[in-house]
């Protein structure tokens, strides 16, 4: 299990690494249209082929991963730093605080986000650059995105709060900051990352089904959600399957994800049992 | 009139030009009556009033429900009697009567009598109502028309002054009973409404009252309902076209006509040469836009308009994104539309040199590739597009690239199509559009809603109450002109200097009229595509689907 984790984590520091170095990896930019070379075959000059405008699809991934990747765990930050203040506010305050919160998270979590997105993109101004469209996009998936998280910390919260260690804290006449920076905290923690990782590919997914739906992402900026619009055409992947590069990263950097998340919420909780023992 | 929809802007095409296809006719056999016929449209019908249909879905739904004094062939783009036996047009113009068909009653029973047409005639032509339907009948006839019903089922409709094409100004308009109880639901059409359940159905049945009769003298239509999918995502459509649960598409892309033709076979997706459609780009012009005033200034600029259309390559946009299933356009009237095309209309030359002198002339400068108006501002501007669909990203994507040749920087703003006609026909909070109109009639006087200064669908600056231009006059004035004689040669030359003007002037650019393509079950019989919209359901009463075989 810890090779597969290290070779999770050797996987998207290579992915992100070639993310970031794009500029300097990627033959083309991402916008140059070859047009007299639309649908092209992977070859020399293109590795991964041409799109139907020309333009080359290796440079685009490489483009489109660092969109992506960048701004999914920015915005997955936001939504557990909004999640983690809601949950542990509820949890430890009680009271009216905590319906409030649990109204709000049903609220919230009862929106119709995709027509919220649709409905806040079309509102915009319509002169923002593509990396502004891009950047609004995922800040509205870490503003709303928050909820289920929210509900999950909080019942960590509340067990946490009932727990053997924390009663003797207490009665040991620990109160206030001190019992919340040494003794809850540490314990939220492991709930807390993992909350953060499994918001990071639900982000991603965001992003592509937006992109799918002609939103997110403007052209001509690439994402992983732009890009996977080609594979609306199926025939097409079996005829051209290296079209399929996009899905593979995405599903390929979804599972490494996945791989390198899970022992955090495991290793914690076990911390804890220990702790409570 | 022209629609603005969903994939369009349209224009009529005129004693036509384009070659429709048509199904190769499945020898022998007995029409089959009874069954389904299932196809999507592409939105909710946003009104029940057939007078009101303005969108695809309703206009749909008029077609199929209701019946008209004439009704255009769409495939020999001729005229036919429907509710009207006969006409006769008087005075040079001035006058049409009609003879209505005997013993024709609506679907609830209620006979057709002259009086609904009448009726009809006045709800139309109300200014309260705004039925769209109405806008070509008001500009010809104001308030001025006589409706006499002489008896004998004779209805004599008189206009101030001669009207071009009386005819077809009354072509589709659905005839409404003046003595039901059921109002416009009472219809004269092949089918009426019988469920609808938002966001998956319309449901249409038989009209057992219709006066049309088929094989064997039995009452059309032959089938027993029409289904009317609520489809927004023209990939399921596809997918379940070939799965046999949709009969027709009336608007493929290039793409699937390729795979469809490959699966299904030669016969079954048809390419009807070019559509009644423009794509087309244009700038806001409305004096009262909430955007820049500076940009304003650009976007009234001939030059500046004359100079993005001199940068764009029409012929990568027709290679590229409709697989050369398409032509570069030259104007307001679709390649289709070979009687009132101005002879010798081309698109503009794709010319660098010359469209970066005439933005020189307009005092714009270069500082390094980026340009810069004489007030210093980075041109830059937004096009609002429609977000459903590939074919309108790729064409926008091109013309980032292409404007970015001449320094312009384009942000490209998909929207979903509600939004999309908010900013576009209420707010006016767009700077350039990209969208395509769709023409539903060869003679181009049905498009004066577009054209016109004060129409709503003028788009580029809507509802002038003067006249903004002095070559938007000129164009009122050759509209109201030609719309006031039957004399063709007068009416050819003023629609001749029109399109020379929207030319000249560029307040829309054309880009593409695209194919008509279409798909259509290999078991739909009596199917005839036509190039003019809408290409299949058109005879929808005649069509029947051929048994299965086992």
């Amino acid at each position: 299990m810890k090779a597969l984790r290290g070779l999770c984590w050797g996987l998207l520091a290579l992915v992100f690494c070639a993310a970031l170095g794009a500029h300097w990896i990627a033959p083309a930019p991402y916008e140059k249209q070859f047009r007299e070379s639309a649908n092209a075959g992977p070859g020399g000059q293109f590795l991964l082929g041409t799109d139907e405008l020309g333009r080359d699809r290796f440079s685009r991934l490489l483009y489109g991963t660092r969109i992506s990747l960048m701004l999914a765990p920015a915005a997955a930050l936001l939504a557990t730093f909004i999640a983690a203040l809601a949950g542990i506010g509820a949890g430890m305050i009680g009271g009216r605080l905590e319906q409030l919160v649990l109204s709000a998270v049903d609220l919230v979590a009862s929106l119709p986000w995709l027509f919220l997105l649709i409905a806040v993109r079309a509102v915009l101004p319509l002169n923002v650059s593509a990396y502004t469209s891009v950047g609004v996009t995922f800040l509205l998936l870490g503003v709303l995105g928050w909820a289920g998280a929210a509900r999950v910390i909080r019942s960590a919260v509340l067990a946490v709060k009932e727990s053997g260690f924390l009663l003797a804290a207490r009665g040991l006449g620990v109160g206030g900051v001190r019992l919340f920076a040494i003794q809850l905290l540490p314990n939220l923690r492991g709930p807390i990352l993992a909350q953060f990782w499994l918001s990071i590919p639900l982000f991603i997914m965001a992003e592509a089904n937006l992109g799918v739906l002609g939103l997110g992402v403007s052209e001509p900026l690439p994402s992983w959600g732009n890009l996977l619009l080609d594979l609306a055409n199926h025939r097409e992947i079996v005829e051209a399957p290296w079209r399929l590069a996009p899905a593979v990263l995405l599903v390929v950097v979804l599972l490494a994800l996945q791989v390198v998340q899970n022992p955090v919420g495991t290793r914690e909780a076990g911390r804890r049992e220990v702790a409570e023992a | 009139m022209r629609v603005l929809a969903l994939a369009v802007l349209s224009l009529r095409v005129a004693a036509a030009g384009a070659e429709a296809a048509s199904i190769t006719p499945v020898p022998g056999g007995e029409p089959v009556w009874g069954g389904e016929l299932r196809f999507a449209i592409h939105g909710e019908p946003k009104t029940w009033d057939p007078l009101l249909a303005s969108e695809d879905a309703a206009a749909a739904i008029r077609l199929l429900t209701h019946g008209s004094l004439v009704r255009l062939n769409r495939k020999t783009q001729k005229n036919e009697p429907d509710l009207a036996e006969s006409w006769k047009i008087l005075e040079n113009g001035k006058r049409i009567v009609f003879q209505l068909r005997g013993g024709v009653t609506f679907s609830d029973g209620t006979p057709l009598m002259p009086e609904d047409v009448r009726f009809t005639l006045k709800r139309v032509m109300d200014p309260a109502l705004h039925a769209p339907i109405g806008d070509a009948l008001i500009a010809a006839a104001g308030t001025g028309m006589v409706i006499e019903t002489p008896g004998a089922g004779r209805v004599s409709i008189s206009f101030p002054t001669a009207v071009a094409n009386p005819v077809g100004l009354l072509e589709g308009l659905p005839v409404l009973s003046s003595q039901s109880p059921l109002k416009d639901k009472a219809v004269l059409g092949p089918f009426e409404l019988a469920e609808y359940k938002a966001g998956a159905y319309v449901l249409l049945k038989r009209n057992p009252r219709y006066w049309k009769t088929g094989a064997g003298g039995r009452r059309l239509p032959y089938f027993d309902s029409v289904r009317l999918d609520i489809q927004t995502n023209r990939d399921i459509e596809l997918q379940r076209f070939r799965k046999g649960e949709v009969h027709l598409m009336e608007t493929i892309d290039a793409e699937s006509f390729a795979r469809i033709n490959s699966d299904m076979g030669p016969q079954v997706a048809l390419d009807l040469g070019p559509a009644f459609e423009n794509e087309m780009l244009w700038f806001n012009m409305k004096p009262d836009a909430p955007i820049a005033e500076y940009k304003k200034a650009w976007f009234q600029s001939q030059n500046f308009r004359r100079a993005v259309a001199e940068s764009i390559h029409l012929d990568d946009i027709v290679k590229l994104v409709y697989q050369g299933r398409a032509t570069a356009a030259a104007g307001i009237l679709s390649r289709a539309n070979r009687f009132w095309l101005k002879q010798g209309l081309e698109p503009h030359p794709l010319n660098v040199v010359s469209a970066k002198k005439r933005l020189a002339e307009e005092r714009f400068q270069y500082r390094g590739e980026a340009l810069f108006d004489s007030a210093g501002h980075p041109v830059e501007f937004s096009l609002v597009t429609s977000s459903s669909g590939k074919t309108r990203t790729r064409i926008a994507a091109m013309l980032q690239d292409d404007l970015a040749k001449i320094g312009i920087k384009l942000n490209v703003v998909p929207l979903d199509f509600p939004s999309l006609l908010e900013r576009i026909g209420r707010t006016g909070n767009y700077e350039a559009a990209l969208l395509g109109l769709v023409g539903e009639d060869i003679d181009p006087n049905s498009d004066s809603n577009v054209w016109l200064s004060h129409a709503p669908q003028h788009m580029w600056n809507p509802n002038q109450k003067q006249p903004a231009t002095k070559w938007e006059a000129e164009i009122d004035k050759l509209i109201a002109a030609q719309a006031s004689t039957a004399d063709q040669k007068k009416r050819k030359a003023a629609f001749d200097r029109i399109q020379q003007i929207i030319w000249d002037e560029a307040p829309v650019i054309h880009l593409v009229n695209r194919n008509a393509l279409v798909a259509v079950s290999p078991r739909l019989r009596n199917a005839q595509p036509a190039v003019m919209n809408p290409h299949v359901y058109w005879n929808a009463d005649s069509l029947y689907l051929a048994a299965e075989k086992k």
